[in-house]
């Protein structure tokens, strides 16, 4: 994906490779950083999609040798935390830098070098993670990583769990205090809090959430760190510690992290949809109350991944209700969904077809969570397949297509050129059938009594069908993945290019401009008036909307190395402290090294008078009449 | 007339900033003393309650957080409602998870 785009202003601008490849480690331009989070968010993803088939493949057939014991323990914990923390993760914060600005009318976002450090935390964080295969053995333990397990019985792999999550989880925070700042504070005049577009909205709430649930995930990974290098005994139930609490700090987190996950795949049906039914999005003020009350209660409801760990029946009442009050802002969201396309000019193309199988597929994931939340029932389903095929309904059918329905919606604006339509088509069928026939026979399986985590079954106990049917479904998602790299690769070289409203029915503000947008953005702040602005300045025939201030000299920052630098720095100090498991504690003076080169980069940052660049009014001028 | 406006205006702003600063004088001067009383009320713990000591000592840290984060971190002034929210929304949660694990899970 070599799109460079024209419209590089930056003061050390080269030809060449090198030069190229010093732009991209450099950049803190927020269009370009999305582009790195969707290429890292990508290329994890397909890592995480070879797992899941490796999975699939040891499964398809009874007592199968393909992957055994450990090794089938490090693919599927791989799978989880893959997909989780380094797919579809960065894939939310690709579109959130991609779009967030644009759709607020601003020129860049709040903290620009804390965004390309968040996302080379992120980058690296997810590096340390995958070496661990070449360095002795994946993690093992589980994306969950329960104690005493992963603190006490399991090898190497897990020091590369816990560094590799603690400094991706840094880049992750980093990304969501970036974003919380940006939407409340650079609006454009005009651009109210309830003139937001949704997928703004959800951005919103998704970086509270960010900003409340990543401490608890970074305090839990210190303690098993303690626990593991240096002899504490948080999680120890000998020497008077206690592995419930992994537990619970795991769930104060991880909760909440599934609907940091979903909420923008929430806001972006809700842009989707409206756009190609060509109406307003039915229940504007009832879709942000749902989406401000999905984020509270994303925290109320920890509890109900641990029914059966024998908190008694008044926790798990409790918990239980609030998990089912959930269901009723989803509802709200799904019928207002509902309603959008009812009588509007539904347009049937790639982006929409994803966010129309959206609905219904997440729908079963939603009745499947209702029937988990219910205690009584919960101690039959848990940890059984009927568990996986719940949730990858809600994370696939509902994450990844909302992904899926972005990358096609979204990409002329990040790329300037168009996805082709037809193998989009076929990726959107093959995708959706496969997902189906993978995981719909998962739910019988573990009705049925199968356990997950377990690497095979017997001959004869009814579970033959149901597991080869799973295994030929995924083979559909990976039919449909590799046809979405063939069209990815194939619209680079030569795909149609966009104008700025690229699919001619655009309402929010980052249709108004270029695809893809130039440096600065915006030309001109342009005023706010109302929801979908774009929309309203088309129907009162207006070509462009009004701008908020006269054209002047716009100020960028200048790129910096010093982000990439630092991430360095943090993953030296991590292989300092896994090899201080690993060798004896000698290592931990690499970790030294690298905590105090961090120091140094903070240093240098601090004291470095950096006024950034401007980009002149004329050449302003240029670049506006070559977009029109 | 106009050159009497801003005379007025260079007033008003003059005494404002120095009542701001006889505010952050007072609540300065009121830490130093809640912290002398909070170690007063340890080193008399022999002639008192010691839940009554545990109890003060916490009040006087509460009511020292307010006065950090409303006079010296400015929450009191204009345009402090998202800190404000965030602030109170995450103690709100912190509260209720602290509660549950206090009086439902049990954790001990």
């Amino acid at each position: 994906m070599t799109t460079i785009s024209p419209h590089v202003h930056s003061p050390r601008q080269k030809q060449g490779f090198l030069a190229w490849l010093w732009m991209w480690l450099t950049t803190l331009d927020h269009k370009k950083v999305g582009i790195l989070y969707l290429c890292g968010g990508g290329f994890f993803f397909l890592i995480g999609g070879i797992e899941a088939i490796l999975i699939r493949i040891q499964l398809a057939v009874p007592e199968n040798t393909f992957l055994v014991g450990s090794a089938y323990n490090q693919v599927l914990t791989m799978h989880g935390t893959t997909m989780i923390f380094l797919a579809a993760m960065p894939m939310i914060f690709a579109l959130m830098n991609a779009v967030v600005p644009l759709q607020i009318g601003a020129r860049d976002v709040a903290f620009p070098f804390l965004n390309s450090l968040g996302f080379w935390l992120f980058f690296l964080g997810g590096l340390i993670l995958n070496v661990s295969w070449f360095l002795g053995g994946a993690p093992d333990g589980g994306w969950t990583a329960y104690t005493p397990l992963s603190s006490e019985y399991l090898g190497s792999g897990m020091d590369f769990y816990i560094l590799g999550l603690q400094v991706a989880g840094a880049g992750t925070l980093m990304g969501g205090i970036n974003f919380l700042v940006t939407i409340i504070n650079m609006r454009a005049p005009g651009m109210t809090f309830m003139r937001m577009p949704l997928f703004t909205w959800t951005a919103l709430v998704t970086s509270a959430l960010i900003l409340f649930a990543f401490p608890a995930l970074t305090v839990g990974l210190f303690f098993e760190l303690f626990d593991k290098i240096f002899g504490a005994n948080f999680f120890n139930a000998t020497n008077g510690g206690n592995s419930v609490i992994w537990e619970h700090i795991f769930w104060i987190f991880g909760h909440p992290e599934v609907y940091i996950l979903i909420l923008p795949a929430f806001g972006v049906i809700s842009e989707v949809i409206p756009t190609f039914a060509k109406k307003r999005l039915f229940g504007y003020s009832s879709m942000v109350f749902a989406t401000v009350l999905i984020g509270f209660l994303a925290f109320m409801v920890w509890v109900h991944h641990m029914f059966t760990v024998g908190l008694g029946p008044m926790a798990n009442s409790i918990f239980a209700i609030a998990t089912m009050a959930i269901a009723i802002p989803t509802g709200m969201k799904i019928f207002n969904w509902m309603f959008t396309m009812w009588g509007g000019q539904i347009h049937f193309n790639t982006a929409n077809l994803f966010a129309i199988g959206f609905i219904p597929t997440f729908v079963m994931g939603g009745v499947t969570g209702v029937m988990l939340a219910v205690p009584a029932a919960d101690f039959q389903y848990h940890d059984s397949y009927f568990v996986i095929a719940h949730f990858h309904y809600v994370i696939v059918g509902g994450v990844v297509f909302g992904l899926l329905s972005a990358i096609f919606y979204w990409w002329p604006k990040m790329f300037g050129k168009f996805l082709n339509e037809t193998l989009g088509k076929f990726t959107f069928w093959f995708f959706f059938f496969g997902f189906h026939f993978t995981f719909f026979p998962q739910h019988f399986l573990g009705l049925m009594g199968m356990p997950r985590r377990y690497f095979t079954y017997f001959k004869g106990e009814g579970l033959e069908a149901g597991n080869l049917i799973s295994s030929i479904g995924a083979s559909g998602m990976a039919i449909a993945t590799i046809l979405l790299v063939i069209n990815i690769v194939i619209t680079t070289a030569k795909g149609k290019k966009a104008k700025g409203d690229a699919w001619g029915l655009g309402r929010t503000l980052e249709w108004s401009i270029a695809s893809p947008a130039p440096e600065y953005n915006f030309a001109q702040t342009p005023l706010v008036k109302g929801i979908d602005p774009l929309w309203k300045a088309k129907m009162e025939g207006n070509k462009k909307l009004t701008p908020a201030e006269p054209l002047g000299d716009i100020h960028m920052p200048s790129p910096s190395i010093l982000p990439f630098l630092m991430s360095l720095s943090l993953t030296l100090a991590s292989f300092g402290f896994i090899y201080a498991d690993i060798n004896g504690m000698g290592a931990l003076v690499f970790a030294g090294i690298g905590i105090g080169l961090m120091f140094l980069l903070m240093l240098i940052h601090s004291l470095k008078d950096d006024h950034g660049f401007h980009i002149h009014k004329e050449e302003i001028i240029e670049t506006e009449k070559g977009a029109e | 007339m106009a050159t009497n406006q801003s005379d007025i205006n260079v007033y008003v702003e003059k005494q404002k900033r120095k009542r701001e600063l006889q505010h952050y004088y007072v609540s300065f001067v009121l830490m130093i003393l809640f912290t002398i009383l909070a170690f007063a009320a340890v080193m008399l713990r022999d002639s008192i309650n010691d839940y009554l000591i545990a109890i003060f000592i916490v009040t006087m840290a509460i009511v020292q957080v307010v006065f950090q984060l409303y006079y010296f971190m400015h929450m009191k002034d204009k345009d402090h409602g998202f800190p404000s929210l965030f602030l109170y929304g995450g103690a709100a949660v912190a509260f209720l998870t602290v509660i549950s694990f206090v009086s439902i899970i049990w954790i001990s």
